[in-house]
């Protein structure tokens, strides 16, 4: 019964390891050939585009509103390119017609919000 | 190898869908203010499937794309009559935008996309389908109403059309999945059959059916599911009120076919006694309340949820009769309708939307030939002969007597009678009452010619609606 997740604790430790290497990698060559010239803001703890300490009910931009919705569509798209890859050859043509059209709405899509600036952010 | 059989059936959804997304582009790229290269493709896409439904009509019913779609007479004539109401619209609603000076591509794209949705919708044979054609309506009917940003009424219309609408599809919904759970299946005709089979669990299958019923009666904007009417029909703009008021009503009632006649009609002594509350509830509260408003599009958001009761009417007959007349009941009202907000668009002014019935006052002075047209379509609506409000009305009533529900039918015409009330005073505005300023009418050429084509339409159908009346019966039979 165990062996059957044997693929999955090799796929864990093989992604283990390679976070690690990268990463430690970059932390050894980062304190070999950099500069440590730490300041107040390089100090402070990062969180993308908010102070990190603050009431949570704040104002945000709307932007980063849009720029989500637009993130959800593209995500979804991978979402169901995923299962069409697997089953490919199983379904033929009209499978892969099928996924093209989609496609084809969707870039469709990604040239009007393109045209209308939505990707702009100033 | 997956096969996709009878393609050809879909053709005019495949084409408007490919219009669809190449205006979409086309209008990005445009710099005309006007926006009137998106209006007159929109017009072209609606003309090419126009062509293509009469081209592929053949009078025989046949199922595509593994049988989720139908193709029969009522869904070639629905669908004809739902492009053709669409160039109608387009046309007064690019009126209005032009007026107002707020022309948007995305008006006319989302407008193609809403009668994608209905189209879908018409020919849906699988509860998914169903679906699927109702929500491609309904989010681009949302987008519509939410259209003229800078309105607070409009976002306040769109934001209560929104919840309202999703906790509507959410029932819906609810109700499919009950009814998949007990049958297995979400085509149509096979549920038809597994109901029958499946009679020891009735009641399980009507609480289902209830769901949907809610869902139905939501988009049809039947009593006690009416609480949206109003305040979208005020809130939106003129030419998105129009909309809503005329395509979806049609779109509703295949829906409703579809769903409970061609769907659940082993229940249909079930639905039918829910048809009739709702039915008499819609009549009631829409033409006593019709009476209280000053709002000429909250009053005929009113007269809507009236005639939404009339239309079911037809439906709980219950015979093929029945859901012709129903049909002619729903064709005719979206001309009505479409022909009322027509003149109240043919009325406005930059910023001066003449939504108010005071507005209305001493028409007949200020342009006699319009204010006798805005008196057809009233007659027509309050049920007069020789228009076609009358026959609409006589049809129905005349099959829901048949099939034996004499008191619903005098409930009708007592809560019509009452209703002809507000639809008199409006004509008593215009005939008898002097105009506090008479400011020039501003409207094209071809906005006056098509408005006075729909009230003489009115005229001519309600001389002979026996041709119509034929088109409806062998739609369904």
């Amino acid at each position: 019964m165990l062996e059957n997740y044997f693929p999955i604790l090799v796929f864990l430790s093989i992604g283990t390891a390679i976070g690690v290497v990268l990463i430690g990698l970059g932390l050894v060559l980062g304190r070999l050939l950099g500069h440590a010239r730490p300041d107040s803001e390089k100090q402070s703890p990062y969180e993308c585009g908010f102070e990190a300490f603050e009431d949570a009910r704040m104002k945000f931009d709307v932007r980063y509103y849009l720029v989500a919705i637009l993130f959800i569509i593209f995500d979804l798209e991978i979402a169901f390119l995923f299962p069409w890859a697997v089953v490919l050859d199983e379904i033929g043509m009209a499978g892969f017609w099928a996924m093209m059209i989609f496609l084809g709405v969707l870039v469709v899509g990604f040239i009007y919000e393109w045209r209308k600036g939505a990707l702009e952010w100033e | 190898m997956a096969q996709i059989s009878n393609m050809m059936l879909l053709l005019p959804e495949i084409i408007l869908l490919g219009f669809a997304c190449l205006i979409l582009v086309v209008d990005t790229f445009s710099t005309d203010p006007d926006h009137r290269i998106t209006y007159v493709l929109s017009q072209l896409a609606l003309v090419i499937t126009i062509s293509l439904v009469f081209y592929l009509h053949t009078g025989a019913t046949a199922l595509a794309f593994g049988d989720v779609f139908i193709s029969d007479p009522m869904s070639s004539a629905l669908k004809a009559m739902i492009a053709l109401y669409g160039l109608v619209l387009f046309l007064y609603s690019f009126e209005y935008l032009t007026k107002q000076g707020w022309v948007k591509g995305e008006y006319f794209v989302l407008g193609l996309f809403a009668i994608l949705g209905t189209m879908v919708l018409v020919s849906a044979y699988s509860m998914i389908t169903v679906y699927l054609g109702l929500e491609l309506l309904s989010l681009s009917l949302y987008a519509m109403v939410a259209m003229n940003r800078d309105s607070a009424s409009a976002s306040e219309a769109a934001m209560k059309y929104f919840v309202l609408g999703a906790l509507a599809s959410g029932m819906l919904l609810y109700g499919i999945s009950i009814l998949y759970g007990i049958t297995g299946t979400f085509q149509l005709n096979e549920l038809n059959q597994q109901i029958l089979q499946h009679s020891e669990q009735t009641g399980l299958l009507v609480f289902a059916m209830v769901f949907i019923i809610v869902g139905i009666a939501f988009k049809l904007g039947a009593v006690p599911f009416h609480m949206w009417v109003p305040d979208v029909y005020q809130g939106a703009p003129t030419a998105v009120t129009m909309f809503v008021g005329s395509i979806p009503k049609i779109a509703a009632f295949a829906m409703a076919m579809r769903l409970l006649v061609n769907g659940l009609e082993p229940l249909m002594t079930n639905w039918q006694t829910i048809l009739i509350i709702l039915a008499v509830l819609s009549m009631g509260i829409g033409n006593i309340t019709a009476i209280a408003q000053s709002n000429i599009k909250r009053l005929l958001a009113y007269s809507t949820i009236a005639h939404i009761g009339f239309l079911l009417l037809g439906i709980i007959a219950g015979s093929q009769q029945g859901y012709a007349a129903s049909m002619f009941y729903v064709i005719t009202y979206a001309l009505m309708s479409m022909g009322a907000f027509g003149v109240v668009i043919l009325l406005s002014r930059k910023d001066f939307e003449s939504d108010l019935l005071e507005d209305l006052k001493g028409l007949s002075d200020r342009n006699p030939w319009f204010a006798f047209i805005m008196l057809i379509l009233m007659f027509s609506l309050a049920g007069v002969p020789p228009f076609v409000g009358f026959w609409a009305k006589w049809f129905v009533l005349k099959e829901l007597v048949a099939s034996g529900f004499i008191w619903v039918a005098a409930a009708a015409v007592f809560f019509a009678i009452i209703g002809a009330f507000y639809y008199l005073r409006i004509i008593k505005l215009m005939y008898f009452d002097k105009a506090d300023e008479t400011p020039a009418l501003e409207a094209t050429a071809q906005m006056q010619v098509v408005l006075s084509l729909n009230g003489i339409a009115l005229l001519i159908i309600g001389l002979s609606p026996g041709l119509l009346m034929a088109l409806c019966l062998s739609s369904l039979l």
